[in-house]
């Protein structure tokens, strides 16, 4: 438009300052969106970064605690802890995990069958907390994993507490074990609690108490930079890293009594069967084994397939805790029980006399029931009938009791339903009744006047366990106190050695039952063992001391007799199971205990020895004389510790109330 | 016109203090002056803890901070008439040394960006950093403003060579900073808005265009800073650390030398590019603040002497240098905090680094030049 244009200074001055004030003003603009952007990642969101910045550079490392130890109640410790080397996995730093995993089982230190698991195991723990991979490795292990050690990135030898059974399988189905920490036991758990716990209790006490076996972990906090490496010289960042100390676990004092433990498991060896030995005046476990039984430091160390494979497939089942989950008909060790339950309810006149032949014709069918050994019993009145253990005065007293106040009698002896023992695995037995007849049995038959008539002698659908049988026993020591079975009666702080004793647990008394009732049926326990009719004579002869005594004869049950075929049962299996229930002395009563030893054949000579000697060990003295404080060890709790009463329990003694505590 | 010189003038002399004195021989702005060296304090007591106390960088820093003092005493020495005749050399050298990068270049991290002289690596793309401005001011002197179609193409030709030839290298960020130092001389030399507004566009326009031809690790750069979670182990990584950093460090920061981000290596590039998450951490908003207060100074100080200076190559280069300075410290803040996407854009006076100093101090040199050596309108 204008072809010549002439320099204006002044113009451009001004227009310089124009655009100089509005570049100004951007500016300004600008600073105030890095202010505002600042202030939103300084302020607002400062809480936020800090906890990333925190993740970044600090690095939680736990430090288990000290498991508790469990301790019998000499004083001897039965399950401990001591040093080992395990192999860690920080999956987070693994590059590759199945090369790595499959190049440590070339190198030996894992079993290819166990990798599946593993993994499984692995994936489910947090990505930077270390995994044990593989527990106690030998010294000469650890020395050939440390020579390759740059081959496997993200995997370290850490030393570590391990749980050592030092007795090995002594009272492992009481004690039970500790494992490796499986996936599926991990969701059930609080992680944060759990980081850098190997292993927790599976079964027994081990299990049951783990909450405070376990005791609290700790924790240190370490600086590492972005490779993930352990910073040495902290500097300023130290201040905020924190340092907290695991609080050990609290020992669990058990009731057991080792030298009786000992002596049950040895006298058990190369037969199948379970021993439990109660103090009936306070539920305590003196004793309680199930043969087999195999080595709890198997799992402590982390079991291997193979070996794993080879317990289950054990076709005597070792791993089975036949104490508290065998589930057999009592055979004639109910008879006491059944017995009291017909004076109290009024149905025989212990006196009277009865004709027993060899077989009993229930009324109204063609039916016989015939003894064990079709002997004849003669003239018997109750206390012959239990030290005969006549079954056909017992068909008689059971069809006119009738099934229904039988089967209301059986629970008030604990049958059917579980004891209450303070570790978990325990089966309920079973008291059948004609609604659970019709209810399990619906397309067989109902309830018969026969099944009545056969559950007076403990068989027919009639189960029970081992621990259910010691505490029946023990409830017939006590005359009627039913104290809830337990191992542990304390827990004691590892650091100021204090126990806190619990108290037992009082869960019934059967006050209905009268004096003399008990009287009849206690005596003819005691003829069990004394007449030389009784069933137990020829074992118990001679005892210092009196003892109650039952045998039992555990038929196959229905449904065992279905089984046959199945790979448990070859035909010796198909041999009865002895049974075998005292307490002593009679009158002042120590200890209860049922033995069980399957298909030994005969009560009295399969199982009855094996409590007579039990019963020695624990009552006698080295001189053959009773002892005066049997079981009363260094840890036992103190005299005078009164029982929890449950509610409803009527806290009566009876007249032979703490009988044996002298 | 008459023109005087401020330095002969008696009369003013005598009301001056000894310093003054000093600073009026040496040609020195006072206050600028100030602004720069306590903004290098701080930068080197950052690098200190940032560097995890690395005595030998820090000496290198300080000896370099050196240099570019000695060099900017020495360039504010210059007249700006003599600044002004050697500009069009000057930008013609520079053109030629980034040729010879482009054929006998130094690769380094797999760009091509140094020329190696012997004892020294040098970047003949920082010299166009001053060189480019120079060029266009110089070419606007004589010219009646606002400029005319015809000066603009000109103008769009003295940029877009040097800027093509350092992006090529590639060194997008630097090309980025050459192209906006030379574009603040046009836009205060009285660009029309109305161009201004056109031109912007064109560029969001040649922008979006260029993503398709740039390299793969630019672009994923480029673009990361929308949403840096998408890669936070890749090009997420930068982002997602400084903001930590930054934020971590809350309102008072997690002391000197206490800062877990950089001291653990977790915050990359620590004590060049990203030195400003480094100030976050450590010193808080508080800190960044004082140093935004700083450059602020410098800044404001620059423009004004600017505004005082009678030439027109003067008034567009000072404001240049000014403006300029600005752009470096707004992106790499923005960058750092997560506003503009992350170009290679160091700190000034506080990133470790060799020619970005001697750069930088340089152009203060000139500005102090420009002004010092101003003549008054008669």
């Amino acid at each position: 438009m204008s072809p010549v244009r002439i320099k204006d200074h002044w113009r451009e001055q001004r227009m310089f300052n124009r655009r100089a004030w509005f570049a100004g003003a951007v500016m300004v603009l600008a600073a105030f969106a890095v202010l505002g952007r600042l202030y939103y990642l300084q302020v607002v969101r400062q809480h936020y970064y800090e906890v990333l910045s925190l993740d970044n550079g600090v690095r939680t490392v736990p430090i288990p605690a000290a498991r508790g130890l469990i301790v019998a109640r000499d004083g001897e410790v039965i399950a401990s802890n001591r040093p080992t080397f395990d192999l860690d996995l920080t999956p987070d730093r693994v590059p590759a995990l199945n090369d790595e995993l499959e190049h440590l089982v070339r190198l030996g230190l894992l079993q290819q069958t166990d990798l599946p698991e593993l993994i499984r195991t692995i994936k489910s723990r947090l990505s930077f907390d270390a995994v044990p991979i593989r527990l106690d490795l030998s010294a000469e292990e650890v020395a050939r994993f440390a020579a390759r050690r740059y081959e496997f990135p993200g995997i370290n030898i850490s030393p570590r507490q391990a749980r050592w059974y030092p007795f090995g399988k002594l009272a492992v189905d009481a004690i039970g074990y500790v494992g490796t920490i499986s996936a599926s036991e991990l969701a059930h758990l609080n992680q944060a609690e759990y980081a850098g716990t190997a292993v927790i209790g599976q079964t027994g006490v081990e299990a049951a108490y783990e909450k405070y076996l376990h005791g609290t972990n700790g924790y240190r906090q370490t600086l590492v930079d972005a490779l993930g490496r352990p910073v040495r010289r902290a500097g300023a960042l130290g201040k905020e890293l924190h340092f907290k100390a695991p609080v050990a676990g609290e020992d669990v004092i058990v009731s057991l009594d080792l030298k009786i433990q000992r002596l049950a498991e040895q006298l058990l060896k190369g037969q199948d069967g379970a021993v439990v030995a109660i103090d009936p005046w306070t539920g305590d476990i003196i004793a309680m084994a199930s043969s087999p039984a195999f080595d709890p430091n198997l799992f402590a160390r982390g079991i291997s397939e193979k070996q794993y494979a080879a317990l289950v497939n054990n076709p005597r089942l070792p791993l089975f805790n036949r104490a508290l989950r065998a589930q057999l008909p009592s055979g004639s060790t109910i008879k006491p029980g059944i017995a009291l339950g017909a004076l109290t309810e009024g149905i025989i006149n212990p006196t009277k006399r009865i004709y027993a032949a060899s077989a009993w014709h229930l009324p109204g069918s063609g039916h016989l029931f015939h003894n064990a050994a079709h002997e004849v019993c003669g003239w018997v009145g109750l206390r012959m009938a239990i030290i005969m253990s006549c079954d056909v005065y017992f068909y008689r007293l059971a069809y006119k009791m009738g099934v229904d106040r039988l089967g209301a009698w059986l629970p008030n002896f604990g049958f059917g339903h579980p004891t209450g023992i303070d570790i978990p695995g325990e089966q309920s037995g079973l008291a059948p009744t004609p609604a659970w007849m019709a209810k399990h049995y619906p397309h067989d038959r109902g309830w018969y006047p026969g099944d009545t008539v056969i559950l007076g002698i403990g068989q027919g659908d009639f189960l029970t366990t081992p621990l259910q049988l010691a505490h029946y026993t023990a409830m017939l020591a006590t005359r009627g106190l039913s104290f809830e079975p337990r191992l542990v009666t304390g827990l004691r702080n590892p650091r100021t050695q204090r126990i806190h004793w619990k108290r037992p647990i009082l869960d019934g008394n059967l006050t209905m039952i009268s004096p003399a009732s008990w009287k009849v049926v206690v005596k003819a326990m005691v003829g069990v063992t004394t007449n030389p009719r009784g069933t137990a004579y020829w074992q118990m002869i001679n005892s210092p001391y009196p003892i109650a005594g039952k045998t039992g004869t555990a038929q196959l049950t229905r449904e065992q007799a279905n089984d046959v075929g199945n790979e448990n049962t070859g035909p010796e299996k198909l041999r009865d199971d002895a049974w075998f229930i005292a307490f002593a002395p009679a009158q002042a009563p120590r200890i209860a205990i049922a033995v069980l030893v399957e298909h030994a054949g005969y009560g009295a000579t399969g199982a009855a020895p094996i409590a007579r000697k039990l019963m020695n060990a624990y009552l006698l003295g080295p001189n053959g004389k009773l002892l005066a404080h049997p079981g009363r060890a260094a840890l036992s709790e103190p005299a005078g510790i009164k029982p929890r009463v449950e509610p409803g329990v009527d806290p009566r003694f009876t007249p032979l109330q703490r009988a044996a505590e002298p | 016109m008459i023109h005087e010189e401020i330095s002969t003038d008696s009369r003013t002399r005598r009301t001056l203090s000894g310093a003054a004195r000093v600073l009026l021989a040496l040609k020195v702005d006072g206050p600028l002056a100030v602004g720069l060296g306590l903004t290098g304090a701080f930068g080197l007591a950052v690098l200190y803890s940032a560097s995890g106390e690395n005595t030998p960088m820090l000496v290198r820093t300080l000896l370099r901070l050196v240099l570019g003092i000695v060099i900017m005493l020495a360039v504010a020495r210059i007249s700006p008439n003599l600044l002004r005749r050697a500009s069009p050399w000057l930008y013609g050298l520079g053109i030629l040394l980034l040729l010879a990068v482009a054929a006998v270049g130094h690769v380094h991290l797999g760009a091509k960006r140094w020329l190696d002289l012997g004892p020294i690596h040098f970047q003949p793309s920082e010299l166009m950093k001053l060189a480019v401005p120079m060029m266009c001011a110089w070419y606007l002197h004589e010219r009646p403003l606002p400029p005319r179609w015809s000066d603009l193409g000109m103008l769009a030709l003295i940029i877009l060579v040097p800027v093509a030839l350092v992006a090529k290298e590639p060194d997008l960020g630097t090309a980025a900073l050459i192209a906006a130092a030379a574009a603040v001389v046009v836009f205060l030399a009285g660009l029309r808005v109305r161009v201004l507004i056109a031109l912007l566009l064109l560029a969001v326009a040649a922008g979006a265009v260029g993503l398709r031809f740039m390299h793969g690790y630019q672009r994923e750069r480029l673009l990361t800073f929308l949403n840096p979670e998408a890669h936070p182990l890749g090009a997420g990584y930068h982002i997602i650390q400084s903001q930590i950093a930054v934020g971590s460090g809350g309102v008072f920061g997690k002391g000197w030398m206490a800062g877990s981000q950089a001291r653990l290596d977790f915050l990359p590039e620590r004590t060049t590019d990203f030195i400003f998450a480094v100030i976050g951490e450590e010193f808080g908003l508080l800190g960044l603040v004082v140093l935004l207060l700083l450059y602020a100074f410098v800044i404001g100080r620059s423009i004004y002497l600017s505004m005082q200076c009678a030439d027109t190559f003067s008034r567009l280069l000072g404001g240049s240098i000014a403006l300029t300075f600005f752009v470096y410290v707004f992106i790499n803040a923005g960058m750092v905090t997560g506003l503009v996407p992350v170009v290679g854009v160091p700190l000034p006076l506080v990133s470790y680094g060799g020619s970005s100093v001697v750069t930088v101090l340089s152009g203060f040199g000139i500005l102090m030049a420009l002004y010092s050596h101003r003549k008054l309108m008669g």
